[in-house]
């Protein structure tokens, strides 16, 4: 266990365990936006940053990916902490106007958009935290989508931008997505995400479609189950 | 060729490489690495071949790297028997027969050697050879010595001691200049620490732009647990207008492999990995070609010197972005992945490479390495200044008369770089400023000439070391127009990964390319101070967080330039389009015609002998009148 200081608070915690989450579990609020806890974080989205004092050396670090240690004297809300953060969400709102979830962020951080910023017409809501990606390459297993080009050019989604052949349509991309920036329509027994469509299986008890008919596939081919013990939804399971 | 186990066969290497580093006959060398082969030293190397055949002349022609004056290239040296070795430059293929004709009588006549060499420094043995006993011949008296020579008298060579000297596909030459002598000493008389300490000791501070203390670097990899570590070399240099680790990977690639064995050996690493760029085809021939040397020699494999150490290195070829220079970016690539940076709160030199200490140090810094240990820290450290030991390499580009690659001790005054090493300002116009650091760096003004040349003043001035990039600007450069420049090139080299550098850099580009072209408002300038501040501490890497500091130096000694564009809608350099008018001078216009027939868009009008007049409407402002006008008659506002 290391103790130190947060928001003039003294803290103790597991040496090693990620300050935002030490943070959150001490009632302190730190808004984020590509942290999730299902995937490893990247430090993308960079509003976790707080200001941290380590010996003679103050720095701004992203909470999400610092670890904590002895000693250490954090403060979560300093000038320049919030510079970064307006910096941020300024940024995000120019990339994506039609977000409400930055809206709402920015209305509750007491942040206006930056007039001087174009605002961006052909980004959708993607702010590039890259959750999906993590989700369908760690979670899901797959890897249907991903990120290609650089820089302000960087998008997401499958390999040049095709039709992916190992999307299984199971929609944890748009599940875990922020902004909702992935769209994913079901109608008629038909799922359509990433521009295709996948044939939804109907539960063969209460006959709710319930999955793709590909992601059934792929969990029984990754766990070993056969497809026959996957014909009924979790509700009537 | 045998493997070398012993200090007998090292000696024996070097015999033979002395053998023909300095042989018995006449010998022609060509220069031609990268900067060579682009003034067409090929061609000049097709034409000696082909003369020395016609004649029959018994001479051996060879090729060497560039020994850093680029200006001058394509250089040719010839040596011979018991005469100073000889530099021709700006050779061209009709020059050959002149200076073959020089070669067949052993005497200069005619067509004159820039500079001569009586003797040729050892630096790693600590010894000059003469190339000629006696008196001087009497033909060479009034060629000026190579110490003589404005450029390369304030240069001390350490890292690119061996470049232009020795033929970069022999690695007996390497070894005849001392090369592999200190890896036979750090292996068999020295244990790990003593390296370390050693290395500790001369102060050697990392040449990629960091600056962090080498030996503490090692020290820390060293104590790092994991069975497995690597040494990594960054070849990823990506600067505009920097080329000091090509020049070193081309011309002397073995002084970086060794440097990375005797560092494996003090941190206890298994593996090595250069990392080099794939637009460096010829750093990464020379260093595959060096390699397989070393490899057959046995100075890469089992057993090294029969010391019962292990190591060997493979090279990584980046494709190019920028970025990859940034340490966890390129162990990211390395690892087949894009190449991105990753947050290093938790340092490489214990979780880098496939989570494995790392430990990653530029081509420079390893070039230095091999000559710390033959000479010992403390004369490293006698070269140089406080806290900054030894030398550091720039290329000097721009607008400077001298354009090449320089070795300086540290702690130089810029101006010494800039007036004597680079010859002054071309068309006597004024100095005005000096970027270093690369486009992550800053820019030096003319009122801080005087500034020592080191890690700490550059960081105080608001620039940086960077990895040696030093380009100069006249009184025609706008400052506002260099910044967008910079702040374009990182826009277009930002991976994206992170917001601040994203979508800040981007922002940041548009409010100078709006300033730049008579759109900028009020409160745009503090608004790109406030954004520097945020990405400077927002941004994930060093990229992003350096990314403001074209900006942010440009501001703090320019910043009337910024209100000239932004308030008065003026460039007072003369160079951002939309700021600026042609006319002519009623006065000075002498009605000669000849800006009128330059003029592309053909609308300057006017009759002989009478004051011409430029269409406002039609000019393009592309600034042929002014250049073609000999009367300075075209106004600039």
């Amino acid at each position: 266990m290391v103790s130190f200081v947060i928001d003039g608070k003294n803290v103790q915690a597991e040496g090693g365990a990620m300050l935002l989450n030490v943070a959150r579990q001490n009632g302190i609020v730190i808004p984020t936006l590509c942290a999730h806890d299902t995937v490893a974080r990247s430090g993308a989205c960079r509003l976790c940053v707080v200001e941290v004092t380590k010996g003679k050396r103050t720095r701004i670090v992203t909470s999400c990916l610092y670890p904590v240690d002895e000693g250490i004297v954090v403060s979560t809300k300093t000038e320049r902490v919030m510079n970064v953060r307006s910096l941020v969400m300024q940024l995000l709102m120019a990339r994506c106007p039609e977000s409400q979830l930055l809206k709402d962020m920015a209305k509750e951080m007491g942040i206006e958009p930056q007039p001087s910023f174009r605002v961006e017409t052909d980004k959708g809501k993607c702010i590039l935290c890259r959750l999906c990606v993590k989700t369908c390459e760690d979670v899901v297993g797959v890897s249907a989508i991903g990120l290609s080009r650089r820089g302000k050019d960087k998008i997401v989604g499958p390999p040049f931008m095709e039709d992916s052949v190992t999307c299984v349509g199971c929609g944890a991309c748009a599940y875990v997505c922020p902004t909702d920036h992935i769209v994913m329509e079901s109608t008629d027994g038909r799922r359509k995400i990433w521009g295709r469509a996948f044939r939804m299986k109907a539960c063969d008890t209460c006959g709710r479609y319930f999955a793709p008919v590909d992601q059934l596939k792929w969990i029984s081919k990754k766990t070993g189950t056969p497809l026959s013990e996957l014909s009924v939804c979790l509700s009537c399971k | 060729m045998s493997t070398i186990k012993t200090l007998e066969d090292l000696n024996k290497a070097a015999k033979r490489g002395l053998e023909s580093i300095i042989p018995s006959k006449t010998k022609i060398m060509v220069g031609m690495s990268t900067s060579g082969l682009a003034s067409g030293a090929q061609e000049v190397y097709d034409a000696l071949a082909a003369e020395i055949k016609k004649r029959k002349l018994d001479v051996v022609l060879c090729k060497t790297s560039a020994m850093g004056m680029d200006c001058i290239e394509p250089l040719v040296e010839v040596i011979q028997p018991n005469r100073p070795r000889l530099a021709y430059s700006r050779m061209t293929a009709k020059k050959v027969p002149e200076v073959i004709n020089q070669v067949a009588k052993g005497v200069v006549d005619g067509f004159k050697p820039t500079y001569r060499m009586d003797e040729e420094d050892y630096l790693c043995l600590n010894e000059k050879k003469p190339y000629f006993k006696g008196p001087l011949p009497n033909d060479v008296k009034d060629i000026p010595t190579i110490s003589n020579v404005d450029f390369y008298k304030k240069q001390v060579k350490i890292a690119t001691r061996n470049c232009g000297m020795i033929n970069f596909e022999s690695i007996d030459e390497y070894v005849a200049k001392g090369g592999y002598f200190s890896l036979y000493k750090a292996l068999t008389q020295m244990k790990p620490e003593q390296i370390i300490d050693e290395i500790i000791a001369s102060g050697l501070r990392g040449r990629g732009g960091g600056g962090f203390p080498a030996g503490v670097k090692w020290q820390t990899c060293r104590r790092a647990h994991g069975d497995i570590k690597y040494v990594l070399c960054n070849g990823d240099e990506g600067d505009p207008g920097a080329y000091m680790d090509r020049s070193v990977m081309e011309g002397d690639p073995h002084s970086i492999i060794e440097g990375m064995i005797i560092g494996a050996f003090a941190i206890g690493a298994t593996d090595g990995f250069i990392y080099v760029r794939n637009e460096y085809p010829l750093a990464v021939a020379n260093l595959q070609r060096a390699l397989d040397q070393a490899r057959a020699y046995g100075f890469l494999g089992n057993n090294i010197f029969n010391s019962g150490f292990n190591f060997d290195i493979k090279i990584g070829k980046g494709a190019g972005a920028f970025v990859c220079g940034e340490s966890t970016a390129l162990m990211t690539s390395l690892e087949g992945k894009a190449g991105e940076p990753r947050a290093k709160y938790i340092h490489t030199v214990e979780y880098g490479l496939w989570n494995r200490p790392s430990n990653l140090n530029n081509v420079e810094t390893w070039a230095n390495v091999p000559a710390i240990i033959s000479r010992g820290a403390k004369w490293f450290s006698s070269i140089g200044c406080k806290n900054n030991s030894g030398t550091k390499v720039f290329s000097l580009v721009g607008k400077v008369n001298n354009i090449g690659l320089v070795e300086v001790p540290m702690g130089i005054p810029l101006k010494d770089i800039i007036y004597e090493i680079g010859g002054g300002i071309p068309g006597g116009k004024k100095f005005k400023a000096v970027q270093t650091g690369g486009p992550s760096g800053g820019c030096i003004p003319k009122s801080l000439e005087d500034i020592s040349v080191d890690f700490d003043a550059l960081w105080e001035a608001g620039s940086m070391m960077g990895s040696g990039g030093m380009i100069v600007m006249d009184e025609t450069t706008c400052m506002v127009d260099i910044a967008r420049y910079f702040i374009d090139f990182l826009e277009f080299e930002s991976c994206g990964k992170c917001v601040p550098c994203r979508e800040g850099v981007m922002r940041m580009n548009e409010i100078l390319h709006d300033i730049c072209g008579g759109k900028g408002r009020p409160g745009d300038i503090e608004l790109l101070e406030s954004m520097s501040k945020g990405i400077v501490d927002g941004a994930l890497c060093a990229l992003g967080s350096t990314a403001p500091n074209p900006v942010l130096s440009t501001l703090k000694y320019f910043r009337d330039e910024y209100t000239a564009h932004v308030r008065d809608k003026k460039c007072p350099a003369g160079v951002c389009k939309a700021l600026i008018r042609f006319s002519v001078s009623d006065e000075k216009c002498t009605g000669c015609g000849v800006c009128l027939k330059k003029c592309p868009t053909e609308c300057i009008s006017g009759e002989k002998k009478k004051t011409h007049v430029i269409d406002q409407t039609e000019c393009i402002k592309c600034g042929v009148c002014k250049e073609s006008c000999k009367f300075d008659a075209i106004i600039v506002e």
